[in-house]
């Protein structure tokens, strides 16, 4: 999932501060399981802003998904009613939201930080970039392009100290734990292979699914 | 003799390496260079080491060649994408750079610009492979070069890595340095040779030239900053507790790189001395040697 953090309240007041009546949108899915923009956090943010500003109309609600279309829809009735909404959602979802509703300011509460998973109670971790090239069937399903520092593909670098590495000492080395998950695998060859250069994907993205297309448009209503 | 010809000839190897300094004041570093030039085979100029923002080796290298020093042109990964890299090392080589280091760098967030973006389009694997690539006449992409560089390549080890998982990393990656080009090895600084000796037991087999990492110890702070802050230089608690105990502490420093030069001389093909601003002690410590 994609785990993002709420901004500092003095970000958040200060983005909302001209207007008098706002609309704060949590988002079901990713927030809510990452506990950043649940129905929880939009309470908790909601109060928090009536607190230091008791003139604010503040009302709250939470879409299942704010990055599919047919949930931000269900906002179409109640926008009308605000001078902005502030976003609860990763910034995929507030991008969407923006796009659905062009003539209203779409503010982002959250700080989106990266794709990945919950480590231990209240630590997340990051695992993947999207980066296009998924290569995880050979590095014992850790994707050192992500989860290396320095995204190395062909070995460890001679930084690490430990088992951590070279950038701080709460983050393991990838290579070596890859090294690891392959030995267990009795999969070690897999680091012998081809050195590889990554090809970089040229951003913003695009993916066109022709066939997809093709059925769309043959499609009688 | 250049340091191909070095290489080349059979001879035991000696290396040092100066680290341009941040702003454009070179002659103490000249100087320095000027106290051993005589004395080794190569000279190494750093690429920002540490991460720290500084002058470049490009510039400091070709104020070598003038000077009649044979630089080794040390490139990282960290700041350049391929077309940068590939158009310094034609620069280099169009200044009279002759010998690459390739590494993959330090990370951005180890220095003193911690927050500027990391690059690393290629790493020390595949920029030898690039390098390569350029003495054969071609880029990346294939497209031809008009006016080929014939580089020496080389890379970095380190031996000192702390546990099995590390060492076996590191020993693969030298397997696939040497696969991709590299002709010779400057390992970290080691401070061990049992260590040692049992790393260059595991690497026997390969084909290159590995001159062992020997930094000059300046003071007991500095053997526990690098214990703590350095991956893979580990300096034995004795050496530190010699060096305390010594009253001329340069003399004492002197002594261990003999003693370690010495018992490492046998074990491999070359010593890389990395001085930091003792240039000078360079000279009497091969003269003990009889180097």
């Amino acid at each position: 999932m994609i785990i993002a953090e709420q901004k500092a309240l003095p970000e958040i007041q200060d983005m909302v501060s001209s207007y008098r009546k706002i609309l704060i949108v949590g988002c079901g899915t990713c927030m809510t399981f990452c506990s950043a923009g649940g129905p929880e956090e939009v309470n908790k943010l909601a109060n928090e802003l009536v607190a230091e500003n008791k003139d604010m109309v503040i009302d709250k609600t939470t879409t299942p998904r704010q990055c599919t279309e047919k949930f931000i829809d269900r906002l179409k009735d109640k926008v009308g009613d605000y001078e902005a909404i502030l976003s609860m959602a990763c910034g995929n979802g507030v991008q969407a939201v923006a796009s659905r509703f062009p003539d209203k300011p779409v503010l982002p509460a959250l700080n989106t930080q990266f794709i990945g998973v919950e480590k231990e109670k209240g630590v997340w971790t990051e695992n993947c970039l999207a980066c296009g090239d998924c290569i995880l069937w050979r590095t014992g399903g850790v994707c050192p392009v992500t989860r290396c520092a320095k995204s190395l593909l062909n070995g460890a670098c001679g930084g690490a100290s430990e088992g951590n590495c070279e950038v701080s000492k709460d983050r393991p080395c990838a290579w070596q734990e890859i090294y690891h998950a392959l030995k267990r695998l009795n999969m070690l060859h897999y680091l012998k292979g081809k050195p590889q250069v990554k090809d970089w994907p040229v951003h913003p993205g695009r993916v066109v699914r022709e066939d997809l297309r093709e059925i769309e448009a043959t499609r009688v209503d | 003799m250049s340091f191909r010809q070095a290489l080349e000839s059979g001879k035991f190897l000696v290396t040092a390496e100066v680290g341009p300094g941040k702003g454009t004041e070179v002659e103490h570093l000249l100087k320095d260079a000027d106290i051993i030039k005589d004395r080794v085979d190569a000279i190494n100029v750093t690429d920002l080491q540490s991460s720290v923002m500084r002058l470049g080796s490009m510039a400091v290298c070709h104020m070598l060649t003038d000077m009649g020093i044979d630089p080794v042109f040390q490139v990282t990964c960290r700041d350049r994408n391929r077309l940068a890299l590939q158009s310094d090392l034609l620069s280099g080589w169009a200044l009279g750079i002759r010998n690459v280091l390739a590494l993959t760098g330090d990370h951005p967030s180890m220095g003193d610009h911690p927050n500027a973006k990391p690059v690393f389009d290629l790493d020390s694997v595949t920029l030898l492979e690039m390098i390569g690539t350029l003495n054969s006449g071609k880029d990346m992409s294939g497209n031809e070069l008009n006016g080929t560089p014939d580089f020496l390549p080389g890379a970095v080890v380190n031996p000192g890595a702390d546990n099995e998982a590390a060492l076996d990393l590191q020993i693969m990656k030298m397997e696939k340095k040497i696969e991709a080009g590299a002709k010779f090895f400057q390992t970290q600084g080691v401070y061990d040779l049992d260590a040692f000796e049992k790393f260059m037991k595991r690497v026997e087999g390969l084909n290159t030239k590995v001159l062992v990492g020997i930094i000059l110890l300046k003071s007991v702070g500095m053997a526990r900053y690098m214990n703590k802050n350095v991956a893979g230089v580990f300096v034995p608690e004795p050496l530190i507790q010699e060096l305390k105990a010594a009253e001329d502490k340069a003399q004492a420093s002197m002594n261990m790189a003999i003693r370690l030069i010495k018992g490492a001389k046998d074990l491999c093909d070359g010593v890389h001395i990395m001085a930091l601003g003792w240039e000078s002690k360079i000279p009497p410590i091969m003269d003990e040697i009889g180097l």
